[in-house]
């Protein structure tokens, strides 16, 4: 398990490591940051001061070489539009984009995983031919599209949550959240379900692929065999076995629910991390863009470390030793 | 006399699919009695799981019982309520299946998988109670280290040792009938003939009735009191073990006899039954084996009743083999 631990993490310093490197030479070849930053009608030495403070007079390995070195000591730079260091303005940002793509998280689960056990366990009926067509829309309508319908019906014409913006925040276990008060959750609401209909489509589904596929084996007539009731059965035994993919899966989107859930940011104007990087890219802001990239792929490796650990408690014929390789 | 543990009167359990009606159990009667055991014989596909899981109540759609009588104790199983049927199921009547890698869930450890079982009869048994029976079951079926094992998770036992555990399973609550579905064909043969002894042992310790179905005549031979000999979905021959297996009188159970290696003189090569056991679907009119046997007439092709050509004995044929023919 230690094993399986260390050698994750030494991958992942590699792949941040290349990452950062092709962000470099990628913005590099993009444009000149300079040409936005500097206004047009300085003169050449203003200019030349201005891109020798930013660092930007250096050959592009010798500025590589220093980000590294800053790095290493958990400074990954400044930004040049904020003038502020690019870590800071991100984990400023983050606690919006996390706490709204967990509300997501959670009401993907909370309705997907019922609904679609339910459709999965009665195919037939009317009720699950419906989830399965809802399902079919949470895929194919545009998360911006819909978002903008939300926003016209519940915000503009019933006037029953806000549109915009992140609401009132309050503290609890030392976390800054905004799911903690009334009007935080109000304006949570609707971006974290226009976020979520996508997933809970995903989720829906497959509750109730493994539904079907469980049903069918022997354990569940061995189960109905004992005598255990229906409820028990698919509650007990064949949950059990749907939760292993869910969990899977379920790691492998947070981590796509945080990194895009830029599109809902921008509709629902949430003050989160989408919001910053698409501004950034604007800007050719290096710094952020290279930072942003770093935290997100932190994340993703931290989660499915998280994901496979989880998978190796619920899964006895998992051990992560096993894993290695 | 008293009711017998299980009578079976003309049980008809069909499918219902989309290319047309399939009668998996067409007819078929018998019965069993206390610590009695009968062998259910035929090839795959004759209709004996489905027999199995019609008396279980199990039979899954679009299948489903479309006549006949399942006497349990003298009271009909047939129409009974789902949740009068569920108090039977594991608790009077109990099943093993073929594939112990199947059977037990794979994410629950085996403690979970039989307390349950327990309690889902008796809700007022505390789990302490239920672990001990769990605990006894498992050192009755032979498996050493029952408490520590009850600990385990299916995938840590080898397939001997999982049909077990669905044996000891199926014994906890002392079930008065045991329908076994092949529960030794996948396992390697010393353990099914330790398997074959212990489940006997068993049942004729509590009086339980068993069933056993095989398509295996040498696992019948030595186990089974009576036999019932089953070809697409009808029962065509049915005696007590050791007549039928001496002097077999349907084609079809001659057949089966001279296919099997031990029942053949060394060196004379095997007699496999020409053909293939047919579609359900597209099955010939009358004897639904005439089209593989030597001594089908034109009289076949109407439908042979349940004959008794001897005492103990009941054949479903036109032309029975009644002379000694060696086997
Ligand atoms: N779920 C099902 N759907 C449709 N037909 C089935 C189903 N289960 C069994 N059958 C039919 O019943 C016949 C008998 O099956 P089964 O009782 O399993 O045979 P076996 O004697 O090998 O145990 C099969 O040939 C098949 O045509
Ligand atoms: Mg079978």
């Amino acid at each position: 398990m230690t094993v399986f631990i260390i050698r994750r993490l030494m991958q992942t310093a590699v792949v941040l490591a290349v990452m950062s490197l092709l962000v470099f030479v990628g913005v590099f070849a993009i444009g000149d940051p300079t040409a936005i930053l500097v206004s047009p009608d300085s003169d050449q030495i203003e200019r030349d001061r201005a891109i020798a403070a930013l660092g930007l007079d250096k050959p592009l390995w010798e500025q590589y070489l220093y980000f590294l070195y800053g790095a290493f000591r958990g400074d990954l730079g400044k930004s040049f539009v904020f003038n502020m260091p690019a870590l800071q303005l991100i984990m400023q940002r983050l606690p919006a984009t996390l706490e709204l793509a967990f509300a997501a998280l959670v009401i993907a689960l909370v309705a997907g995983i019922p609904l679609g056990m339910y459709a999965g366990y009665r195919p037939e009926s009317p009720v699950s031919k419906t989830i399965m067509a809802g399902s079919i829309l949470g895929f194919s309508l545009p998360t911006f599209w819909v978002g903008l319908m939300m926003i016209m019906v519940f915000a503009v014409q019933l006037g029953w949550l806000p549109s915009t913006g992140r609401g009132q925040v309050g503290t609890i276990f030392g976390i800054t959240t905004s799911l903690v008060t009334l009007d935080g959750l109000a304006h949570v609401l609707l971006p974290a379900v226009n976020l979520a209909l996508l997933k809970l489509s995903l989720v829906c589904r497959l509750a109730r692929a493994g539904m079907r596929e469980n049903l069918l084996m022997d354990y569940v007539k061995f189960a109905r065999a004992k005598g255990l009731s229906a409820r028990r059965v698919v509650l007990v035994h064949v949950f059990k076995n749907i939760l292993i993919p869910l969990v899977t899966v379920t790691g492998l989107e947070l981590g796509n629910l945080i990194a895009f859930s830029v599109v809902t940011e921008t509709v629902f104007a949430w003050p989160g991390m989408g919001k910053l990087i698409i501004d950034s890219i604007n800007n050719l802001d290096r710094p952020v863009i290279v930072a942003y990239l770093l935290v997100t792929v932190s994340m993703f490796v931290f989660i499915n470390l998280a994901v496979d650990i989880l998978y190796s408690i619920l899964d006895p014929r998992v051990r992560l030793a096993e894993a290695k390789g | 006399m008293p009711d017998p543990t299980l009578r079976v009167e003309n049980l008809v359990t069909a499918f219902h699919t989309r290319n047309g009606t399939l009668r998996a159990v067409d007819g078929v009667s018998f019965e069993v009695g206390r610590g009695k055991v009968l062998g259910l014989v035929g090839e795959s596909g004759s209709g004996k799981s489905v027999t199995g899981f019609s008396i279980m109540g199990l039979v899954d759609p679009p299948g489903r019982i479309d006549g006949g009588r399942i006497l349990f104790q003298g009271r009909d199983l047939v129409g009974l309520p789902e949740e009068e049927m569920r108090a039977l199921r594991g608790s009077r009547i109990a099943m093993i299946f073929q594939d112990p890698m199947m059977t037990l869930n794979p994410v629950l450890r085996i403690d979970t998988q039989m307390i349950e079982a327990v309690k889902a009869h008796h809700p007022a048994i505390g789990d302490d109670e239920a672990r001990s029976r769990a605990r006894d079951a498992l050192a009755q079926v032979g498996i050493p280290s029952p408490e520590a094992r009850l600990k385990a998770y299916p995938h840590q036992f080898s397939g001997g040792m999982r049909q077990r555990v669905a044996i000891a399973t199926a014994l906890l609550n002392k079930p008065d009938l045991i329908i076994a579905d092949e529960p030794t064909t996948a396992l390697d043969v010393t353990i099914q003939g330790q398997i074959l002894f212990e489940v006997q042992k068993l049942c004729r310790q509590t009086g339980t009735a068993l069933i056993w179905i095989t398509h295996d005549l040498s696992v019948v031979a030595s186990l089974a009191d009576e036999i019932c000999v089953m070809y697409a979905g009808k029962i065509v021959e049915q005696g007590s073990v050791d007549d039928v297996l001496d002097r077999p009188t349907h084609p079809y159970t001659h057949g089966l006899l001279r296919s099997v290696p031990s029942a053949n003189p060394r060196g004379q090569p095997l007699r496999q039954i020409p053909g293939m056991t047919p579609s359900l679907l597209s099955l010939p009119s009358g004897c639904a084996f005439r089209l593989r046997c030597e001594r089908a007439t034109g009289e076949c092709v109407q439908v042979p009743e349940m004959t008794a050509p001897m005492a103990g004995r009941r054949v479903r044929c036109f032309h029975p083999l009644l002379s000694t023919v060696p086997v």
